[in-house]
């Protein structure tokens, strides 16, 4: 009997190739930080708010060692400066030693009327001091100095009245009053103890900007008369006192940034303990914190803020930077508390927690565990969004001056000081509101794109 | 309803009542009393001063003396102004920081709806982009910093015009109120725009006006008739906790524009310690905030009946 059988070799026993397991569709598996850091990335305005973060914090800890310039030193001469890429100056002899010029006072002549004087600045014109020298007018017992900081229009327009000479013999005055580096108009007029002369005389002088030797001994530049020496730069101007806005903002930045990032840090932990607890015992343990926690809610945040900050004390020569951080503390955690509560309510009741509690997890290990990791995300949404709140109280206290006391400076105070001087130099208001107002902008952002980044359900939909 | 109220209202004392002992504790915790100015010096003087305000009574009594006048509707009598009861001080400054903040409250909902359904109709566009801007910048920019631009803009005006057309600060007529309401009530403006934007963008995805598109209605009536009027509704909610800002809030924009309004007269009263003044003008900011809280929630479940106003 002859079978006809196929002939089978080996290879037709080998076991097919396994389709299924190539058409499986697999990625690589991400933890939930990784998956929300690649969604943080893809997010153009998150990320960019995060580079001005980090910058900002570069600004306040590598700031002061590269900036050198001291925050406190405050130059009289350089009072409310606008911003200077750094300016020359000369030397010039100490102020107070010039004895002036006198001259032989002549009688008026019969019939007439008082002339006006020529007029000329002895020596150059500097900011330390204008030297004006004038001729004698006949008949004159006093001449009456002005200064105007435009041309005059009209013979009433002579500007500020700088000073009368006591003597007929004066034929001189140094003004030495607020001096910048601008050009001024001086009248000089002739009076006979009653009338004023009806002609006068006036000059444009633009002083240089100069500071004295003994200003020079003291910042050890070069102190000879005449020497040209240069005044350190100020690139976002002075304030009031002549103190450098640049240094000062990054001081202030110190301190608007620690009461801003270490405030919230410390009420989101309160928080988180207390609602933890609150959410995780429940019941009447839960009624009862959360009662005390509305009470604490209720009080009128910006009034009480006030009251703690005062109350918490600060003797004399103290910032007031921690009163301030207590009192945040204990007005600000009930939110993060009930968000935390409810977040815990919630998980409570989810299968895994109730299978580690069948196991025999203990309540601190199944908080710890289980429950706050699993609400990290909120948690860290809602320390962003405490970060601008936090700087920006700081900045209200400061600005209605019951925040840090001076002379520590913080964004808040320095617009206050700078409200005053608005309309002569805006810089001084300026520039510490736009770093308020970025820093503000930044974290406001930062905090949309870790909502949308870490929680689905609480994403905006945008 | 009525067990609803009368439980709110039970707590709202309740919470009152601690405003008040909160303040006092506070208050008491500061070194110094309110007679350690210049008028102290004399000692007989003090003693007699002491005496009379009941400041040589021990704490605990002043306590128990200044809430029983206060449950009686007395908040005393004031130590930086002679024979002025607080009473007074409030009924003459809290009207202008009421007015401030109904004012500013106006325009921040006014503008909030509107700006926030504009936002939502060019959703994604431009004006939508731009509006979103403006809001972010709005939330970011402290109320300070506005009420300054705010000025150096009037000023501007004023002198390009050659006339006063509007009053740089003070307080008097409408002309004065509408730029500090304006400035007081910018970020609680732009918050509501993004809620209502985020409101409108919400409706738009329900089924009644998906019905109401698939019956034929015009586009216009949808918009307002169907997605205008539900998306205000949580709007409305946010109501109780904006008008804490503003009228807590308003005391920048107070000083700024030198507006005689409560929040002013605190500040100036926690800088000399005056006792009966902050005890008088915290627990009435405090009650009234609450009672407000209290009166936007029943509000609400009138608006709203789908909200059970029992399940707090």
């Amino acid at each position: 009997m002859s079978l006809n059988t196929p002939e089978f070799s080996a290879s037709d026993f080998a076991p097919a190739p396994n389709l299924v397991a190539a058409e499986r569709i697999v990625r690589p598996s991400l933890s939930y930080w990784q998956d929300a850091w690649l969604r943080l990335k893809k997010n153009r305005r998150a990320l960019c708010s995060l580079y001005i973060v980090i910058a900002l914090l570069l600004f306040t800890l590598l700031g002061p060692v590269i900036w050198r310039q001291d925050p406190a030193l405050q130059d009289l001469d350089a009072i409310s400066q606008g911003p200077t890429l750094g300016t020359r100056a000369i030397v010039v002899e100490d102020p107070g030693n010039w004895e002036g010029v006198r001259g032989e006072p002549a009688p008026l002549p019969p019939g007439g009327t008082l002339g006006a004087p020529t007029l000329r600045v002895e020596g150059i014109a500097t900011t330390q001091y204008v030297r004006l020298v004038w001729s004698m007018v006949p008949g004159a017992q006093q001449y009456l100095i002005y200064r105007n900081d435009h041309a005059p229009e009209s013979d009433q327009d002579l500007g500020l009245p700088l000073g009368t000479t006591l003597s007929p013999d004066e034929l001189s005055f140094e003004d030495r009053l607020q001096l910048r580096p601008q050009r001024y108009w001086y009248t000089v007029i002739a009076s006979d103890g009653v009338e004023e002369a009806a002609e006068h005389t006036t000059i444009e002088v633009s002083p240089q900007r100069a500071i004295t030797v003994s200003q020079a001994r003291e910042r050890e530049l070069d102190d000879t008369v005449g020497a040209t020496v240069d005044l350190p730069a100020h690139p976002f101007g002075t304030d009031y006192l002549g103190r450098d806005l640049l240094a000062r903002l990054m001081e202030g930045a110190r301190v608007s940034l620690f009461i801003g990032i270490v405030a919230p840090l410390l009420f989101v932990l309160v928080g988180v303990i207390y609602g933890g607890i609150s959410g995780y015992f429940g019941g009447n343990v839960d009624i009862v914190m959360m009662r005390v926690a509305d009470f604490v809610i209720a009080l009128p945040f910006l009034l009480f803020m006030i009251l703690f900050r005062i109350s918490f004390g600060i003797g004399p020569g103290e910032s007031g930077i921690f009163p301030m951080l207590l009192a945040l503390v204990l007005l600000r955690w009930p939110d993060t508390a009930r968000l935390v509560r409810g977040q815990v309510l919630q998980l409570r009741g989810e299968a895994y927690v109730q299978a580690a509690r069948v196991l025999g997890a203990q309540p601190g290990y199944l908080i710890f565990r289980h429950l706050l990791p699993n609400t990290m995300g909120p948690i860290l949404v809602t320390l962003t969004f405490a970060i601008p709140m936090a700087i920006f109280t700081e900045a209200f206290l400061s600005f209605i001056g019951m925040g840090v006391s001076p002379p520590t400076p913080s964004w808040g105070s320095m617009s206050n000081e700078g409200i005053r001087t608005m309309l002569s130099s805006p810089h001084e208001l300026l520039f510490p509101s736009i770093f308020i107002s970025v820093t503000v902008l930044a974290f406001n952002m930062l905090g949309d794109g870790l909502r949308d980044a870490l929680d689905s359900r609480m994403r905006s939909r945008e | 309803m009525l067990s609803y109220i009368l439980k709110r209202l039970g707590i709202g004392v309740f919470t009152i009542w601690f405003i008040a002992t909160a303040t006092f504790t506070a208050m008491h915790m500061v070194p110094g009393d309110p007679l350690s100015n210049e008028r102290g010096t004399n000692e007989i003087i003090r003693a007699n001063l002491e005496r009379q305000y009941g400041l040589d009574k021990p704490v605990f009594q002043q306590y128990l003396l200044y809430m029983g006048n206060m449950l009686k509707g007395d908040f005393g009598i004031a130590f930086s102004e002679e024979n002025r009861s607080v009473n007074d001080i409030i009924r003459e400054h809290f009207p202008v920081s009421a007015t401030l903040g109904l004012l500013s409250l106006l325009f921040a909902t006014a503008g909030g709806v509107l700006w926030g359904a504009l936002a939502a109709l060019y959703r994604n566009r431009l004006p939508d982009a731009v509006l979103m801007f403006l809001v972010i910048l709005g939330i970011s920019v402290p109320s300070f910093v506005f009420a300054a631009l705010s000025q150096l803009l009037i000023l501007n005006l004023n002198q390009w015009a050659g006339r006063s057309i509007l009053p740089v600060a003070g307080w008097g007529d409408f002309r004065s109120m509408l730029v500090p309401a304006l400035v007081l009530g910018m970020s609680t403006m732009a918050f509501m725009t993004r809620l209502m934007r985020s409101s409108m963008l919400e409706v738009a995805n329900t089924d009644y006006i998906r019905t109401a598109r698939a019956k034929g209605l015009s586009p216009t009536r949808i918009f307002f008739r169907h997605q205008l009027r539900n998306a205000i509704l949580p709007v409305i909610t946010v109501l109780g906790p904006a008008i804490a800002i503003i009228t807590t809030g308003g005391f920048v924009v107070e000083s700024v524009f030198a507006i005689p309004g409560l929040g002013r007269y605190f500040v100036q009263a926690v800088a000399q310690l005056d006792y009966t003044v902050i005890m008088g003008t915290t627990v009435f900011f405090g009650a009234f905030l609450v009672l407000v809280v209290i009166a936007v929630d029943i509000l609400y479940g009138f608006i709203d009946p789908r909200i059970r106003l029992g399940a707090v």
